[in-house]
């Protein structure tokens, strides 16, 4: 009798399955974040949160406290066995995830890397979403303090963690950039150092530089504490004229500096962009309406053609955006 | 026997006079290597880095003598300036310099709870704060709903309390910190109760046949670590500009516990003195300061860090050692 009910049950399962595109059955969504109380995130997620809106899925935000490299693995379990049709993250790690994403997609959730991509470990997730092409990062940012400084002058970078995938990538591209481009001759790249992302490590480190740089004239600081520390440091010390801050932060966490003129400029992606295509992506996926195939293209509203490139990632935009006095305020994240 | 040695031994027989030698051999090998560390510059570096480690670590330093620990202080800090922050946010009409009664006040209470669930259940420390330490961290971000507040929410004369000076160029911050050491030395010093605290951690079964009544003055060195601990919460606001529930004291009662340590203070309780910890805070403040300034690489320095708190430990005793031996050595002449 239950083998009977559980084989009906079962073929009913299967029947809404194909029929899903025409059930009222919403597509459920979940994004599994790096960590809470990210700043950055909460306009990632609020890009989920209105692009559903408009699509009619269901969406949930779930993260750890810590962004340790394992402290997202039972997010996910917990969400393979509540059921969601697509798992979004923004791994912790390059490879922790493998096997319990590898998992989920033995269940036909579809996988996607958000903000930030499982390098090497591509074929364990559907696509990736990310904001930018992270290969001209780290150029776009030497062309920013560059033209801070008009082109002369010692600069130095302030990191996060030596480990950092993404911030290494970044640092690799300036020194390309330093090196390659005859216009950054006279730029001198003379300290490469690491602040962990904790704000006293990050603003004793900044100021070390200032003490043992003094003909410092920029520093690039490519992660939201790090900028945020060295902008503190260099309004303290009265710095801000002779030493230009820039790098990566949110306008909310810059908005102070960029008022009283202690940082000219910085710059970012926008992350709403991504919750906003990542929901529209994973809908068009499920309903059959996009092909994730390397090539393929598709139309995201207010972001225009969209493409999917090698190893099926996609960007939101082509270049970073650059946050000054003129713009920032209508910028909330 | 003349004067000279006598002068010596004196030195050498007080608590401090380890931790002493350690901080001016540390400075002179560092300047050896790299002559600018001995500067004004890297004195102020240094003096900026330890105001907060310093106000904790005088609450820390009571509980130690009374053979006790407080392992929660980061949570603790992170607390108080989470609230304070979202007061400042939230009731724009409050005069700013109300933050740091609610930010004590918070933290005190969070003391208060460390030392009731110490006395009234019997358990020890470690395991109450450990799990304490969680707990806060836990509510902390259920208050938050784990958002930042954003600098732009900080009260400007706050931050100038980092960065402007009453006299000498001298930030405020670090009058408040060595008042708070001042204040800690008479009332351990000069105060009946300052003593008792001393007499419960020397002998926990003597003090209560001696009259003192060990109970209340458990919850008080538990309240004051915590009162401490949410002052340094406020100036954390003060000094980096924004409170985040995931990274604001994240790790902190370690670098306190250390510091304290490494003063002189004994872990075993009764033993300790606030110049001792004055010393110890001001030594791992330059140790931080110089592996910067010495180009150590950033994957070297935690480890450099841990075994020079183990190398001064080490000095430590063996200075106090050869100071007893020799009063042994004179009384048996």
């Amino acid at each position: 009798m239950f083998k009977k009910l559980s084989v009906l049950l079962g073929v009913a399962a299967g029947l809404t399955m194909m029929a899903s595109a025409y059930a009222a059955d919403p597509i459920k969504i979940v994004f599994v974040g790096k960590n809470t109380g990210n700043p950055y995130f909460d306009s990632l997620v609020q890009g989920f949160v209105d692009g559903c809106d408009k699509l009619g899925c269901e969406f949930e935000f779930v993260a750890p406290a810590t962004a340790e490299a394992t402290s997202q693995i039972p997010f996910i379990t917990a969400q393979i066995q509540r059921g969601v049709d697509v798992i979004a993250t923004s791994p912790n790690s390059p490879d922790a995830l493998n096997q319990v994403l590898d998992r989920a997609r033995a269940k036909g959730i579809l996988v996607l890397s958000v903000n930030g991509d499982m390098t090497g470990n591509e074929e364990h997730r559907d696509a990736a979403i990310l904001p930018t092409d992270f290969e001209k990062v780290g150029a776009d940012q030497v062309e920013l303090v560059g033209s801070l400084i008009d082109y002369e002058g010692e600069i130095a970078i302030l990191s996060a963690t030596t480990e950092a995938p993404d911030q290494n990538k970044w640092i690799v591209g300036m020194n390309e950039a330093l090196a390659n481009d005859p216009k950054y001759a006279k730029m001198k790249l003379v300290a490469t150092v690491y602040g962990d992302d904790q704000p006293e490590k990050s603003t004793t480190e900044m100021e070390a530089l200032l003490s043992t740089y003094p003909n410092l004239r920029g520093v690039i600081s490519p992660t939201t504490v790090g900028i945020a520390a060295s902008a503190q440091v260099v309004q303290s010390a009265g710095k801000a004229d002779t030493v230009k801050v820039t790098g990566l932060g949110t306008p909310n966490q810059m908005r102070p500096f960029i008022k009283d003129g202690t940082v000219e400029a910085f710059q970012l992606w926008s992350p709403y962009n991504e919750g906003w295509l990542a929901s529209h992506f994973a809908v068009g996926v499920k309903d059959g309406t996009i092909k994730n195939e390397v090539g393929a293209t598709f139309e995201v509203p207010n972001l225009g053609t969209i493409t999917i490139n090698p190893l099926n990632s996609i960007n939101t935009q082509a270049g970073l955006t650059t946050f000054d006095a003129s713009n920032i305020d209508d910028f909330n994240f | 026997m003349n004067s000279l040695t006598a002068a010596l031994r004196f030195i050498l027989l007080r608590r401090e006079a380890g931790i002493a030698v350690m901080l001016v051999l540390f400075s002179l090998v560092v300047s050896a290597i790299e002559p600018r560390f001995l500067s004004l510059d890297t004195l102020r570096i240094v003096m900026l880095a330890v105001p907060l480690i310093l106000i904790a670590g005088m609450g820390q330093m009571m509980v130690l003598l009374a053979r006790h620990v407080d392992l929660s202080i980061g949570s603790i800090l992170g607390f108080s300036a989470i609230v304070a922050g979202m007061a400042f946010r939230d009731l724009p009409e409050m005069p700013w310099w109300f933050g740091f009664f609610i930010a004590t006040f918070v933290g005190a209470a969070l003391g208060l709870v460390n030392g009731a669930v110490v006395t009234l259940f019997r358990l020890p420390s470690i395991i109450v704060t450990l799990g304490t330490l969680s707990l806060y961290r836990g509510v902390l971000f259920l208050i938050s709903d784990a958002r930042q507040v954003d600098p732009q929410y900080i009260p400007r004369p706050l931050i100038e309390m980092s960065q402007t000076s009453p006299i000498f160029g001298i930030p405020w911050i670090i009058f408040i910190a060595l008042t708070i050491a001042l204040i800690s030395y008479v009332f351990l010093d000069h105060t009946r109760l300052g003593r008792q605290i001393y007499a419960i951690g020397s002998n926990p079964v003597a003090a209560p046949l001696r009259g003192i009544s060990v109970v209340p003055v458990t919850l008080l060195v538990f309240t004051l670590s915590g009162a401490l601990a949410g002052l340094a919460g406020v100036l954390y606001a003060s000094r980096f500009g924004y409170v985040n529930p995931s990274i604001t004291g994240v790790g902190f009662e370690f670098t306190v516990i250390a510091a304290v340590v490494v003063g002189g203070v004994s872990i075993n309780g009764g033993v300790g003195t606030v110049l001792g910890t004055v010393l110890g805070v001001i030594f791992l403040g330059a140790v931080s300061v110089a592996l910067p300034i010495l180009g150590v690489s950033a994957f070297w320095r935690d480890a450099i860090y841990g075994a020079v708190i183990i190398i001064a430990l080490l000095i430590d005793r063996s200075v106090r050692e050869s100071g007893i031996r020799s009063a042994t050595l004179e009384a048996r002449a």
